[in-house]
């Protein structure tokens, strides 16, 4: 079947080519030199970094976009915000990288809109640098693109509530504290923690916002593989960056397990 | 009575209050890069110059051939990657349902594979296959389709699986095949027009993520519209923030337009979301 021949050659070898080339040194013998090359402190900061700005974005931005996707739901289904805040969240999500950071880049400089009315009521942005740090500006950016990707995972969740289930609640003698607190909130549970990681892969494994905002610097895991690609600086660096994919493969393979554990309990009282 | 109406009044601030609030937050670095593209010379005054050049084909093509050229790979790209992805994967998955059922698992996995490999994964493995594609091909721009349709192959499968779990594959075929039609025309003439909606949300979504892929294309040393803009952006920010803009408009209008598309017109979506299939009760 083509179909498997093509994925052997452009999805399987690839992965093989990675985890296997993550144990040669740069005459293909075995070594683990490589691996052990993964804890100098530069490559543990940038993992550290990664891990903290995905764990935040995606926290930060499951909470809000989990918001913004109940409030979405009660609205008309099929209705122009509906589908307004759908189709500008799956720009916003998908459509993103370069053009995102161009866009706070663009606000945040010298002149830009944002400096210009945060100025006005007397907020200085500090000349704008913060932006290109990892912790603040990037965080900020990439909640750019988790929020909405939030709206588009977590809506089909939140629009299977019954109405029904809240007038129940309502029979029984139960608040809109109680409807919460015992009926929506642990059916929603499952898919939230679900969304929630996949916003996390989905920051780890950016790449172009980052990178668009920070050309130079290297302070997260994906820019380091990438730099490892590009600048050839000393022989068998690039396995080592071989080594540093395959971290990130491990990383995400295990978050994604977790998602797929819990996409298959959140779909217990979703209808099919 | 009055209890269910405060609530639905409550309900309605809500929802407009959250929605302005967020919607600001989205719009502001949006008019942000609007703005920073009127900004006239040094940041004074306002001109619209930035978007008569862009607007001007024959000059952009002249003083930017880096965007131009960025801009029809992209697009080329944006036609051939759906493609080989709809070729790959819909026979593929229509003869599992039908003949194979117990590789689907099988293909479920390795169509989900990529969720767990990130871009920047691919390039470090893709190097050496793409040593041979362009060795035996040629080292055209073109050829990055073919890593892009293991990106898409996700998002491709699980609509595609969408679409196809809604109709019933195995009678529509046999139907189809005792009055004595080949495998093509099935697949042709009863599967795809059935599986139309699902064959096209795969492929918009592949549009999307071939006209914002920046990773590949940028390791690869290719340019696409994304690493046109990006290199763009170091030289003329303008120009290219006005790109960027444009770009993200564009792919707004044209999911705002798909979202009309496929959906039947509301009275009719509203009663079939009443018949929509219980789980049904197995009665022994």
């Amino acid at each position: 079947m083509p179909f498997f021949a093509y994925t052997t050659v452009f999805l399987l070898i690839p992965t093989l080519v990675v985890v296997i080339g993550a144990f040669l040194d740069a005459d293909n013998r075995p070594t683990l030199g490589n691996v052990s090359a993964l804890t100098q402190p530069a490559v543990v900061r940038g993992l550290v970094q990664s891990v903290v700005l995905s764990a935040v974005t995606a926290l930060g931005g499951a909470v809000i976009g989990g918001v913004l996707a109940y409030a979405v739901s009660t609205a008309r289904p099929g209705s122009v915000t509906q589908r307004f805040f759908t189709s500008l969240c799956g720009v916003l999500a998908q459509f993103g990288g370069v053009a995102l950071a161009f866009a706070f880049i663009a606000s945040f400089s010298a002149q830009g809109l944002l400096s210009v009315l945060l100025s006005k009521v007397g907020m200085s942005t500090g000349g704008g640098l913060w932006l290109y740090e990892w912790d603040r500006g990037l965080m900020l950016v990439y909640l750019y693109f988790q929020i909405p990707l939030m709206l588009i995972v977590f809506l089909p969740a939140v629009e299977g509530l019954r109405p029904q289930w809240r007038e129940a609640t309502e029979t029984l003698g139960g608040t809109t504290w109680t409807y919460w607190r015992r009926v929506a909130g642990p059916i929603l549970l499952p898919s939230f923690v679900g969304a929630t990681l996949l916003l996390f892969t989905n920051a780890f494994s950016a790449y172009s916002t980052a990178k668009a905002l920070v050309p130079q610097a290297n302070p997260l895991l994906p820019l380091q593989i990438g730099s490892s690609l590009s600048s050839e600086v000393i022989l068998g660096q690039e396995n080592i960056g071989k080594a540093m994919a395959l971290e990130m493969v491990v990383v995400v393979a295990v978050v994604m397990a977790l998602y797929a554990w819990l996409d298959k309990r959140a779909g217990r009282w979703m209808t099919r | 009575m009055s209890g269910r109406s405060t609530f639905r009044r409550r309900q309605r601030v809500f929802r407009w209050v959250t929605l302005t609030l967020l919607l600001a937050f989205f719009g502001l670095p949006l008019l942000g890069m609007l703005e920073f593209t009127l900004q006239g010379p040094g940041g004074n005054g306002r001109t619209l110059d930035t978007w008569r050049t862009l607007a001007d084909v024959s000059q952009i093509s002249l003083e930017y051939p880096a965007l131009k050229e960025g801009f029809l790979a992209s697009v080329g790209l944006a036609v051939v990657t759906p493609l080989i992805m709809l070729v790959l994967l819909v026979p593929t998955m229509t003869w599992v349902r039908l003949r194979l059922p117990g590789l689907s698992r099988t293909v479920e996995f390795v169509c989900l594979l990529p969720l767990t490999v990130p871009a920047i994964v691919l390039v470090v493995g893709l190097t050496p296959v793409y040593a041979w594609v362009y060795y035996l091909v040629g080292s055209s721009t073109m050829w990055l389709a073919l890593a892009y349709v293991v990106l898409v192959l996700p998002y491709a499968y699980r609509s595609l699986d969408a679409g196809l779990r809604a109709i019933d594959v195995r009678t529509l075929s046999e139907a189809a095949r005792s009055l004595g039609a080949s495998w093509f025309t099935v697949m042709w003439r009863v599967v795809l027009p059935n599986l139309r909606t699902a064959v096209l949300s795969a492929s918009f979504l592949s549009v999307a993520l071939v006209l914002g892929e920046f990773t590949i294309a940028s390791l690869f040393s290719k340019k696409n519209l994304q690493v046109a803009m990006y290199e763009l952006g170091k030289s003329d920010a303008k120009i290219s923030v006005a790109v960027g803009l444009a770009a993200l408009v564009f792919g707004f209008v044209v999911l705002f337009a798909m979202s009309f598309v496929g959906t039947r017109p509301a009275g009719a979506g509203r009663i079939a979301r009443l018949r929509r299939p219980r789980p049904a009760k197995e009665t022994p």
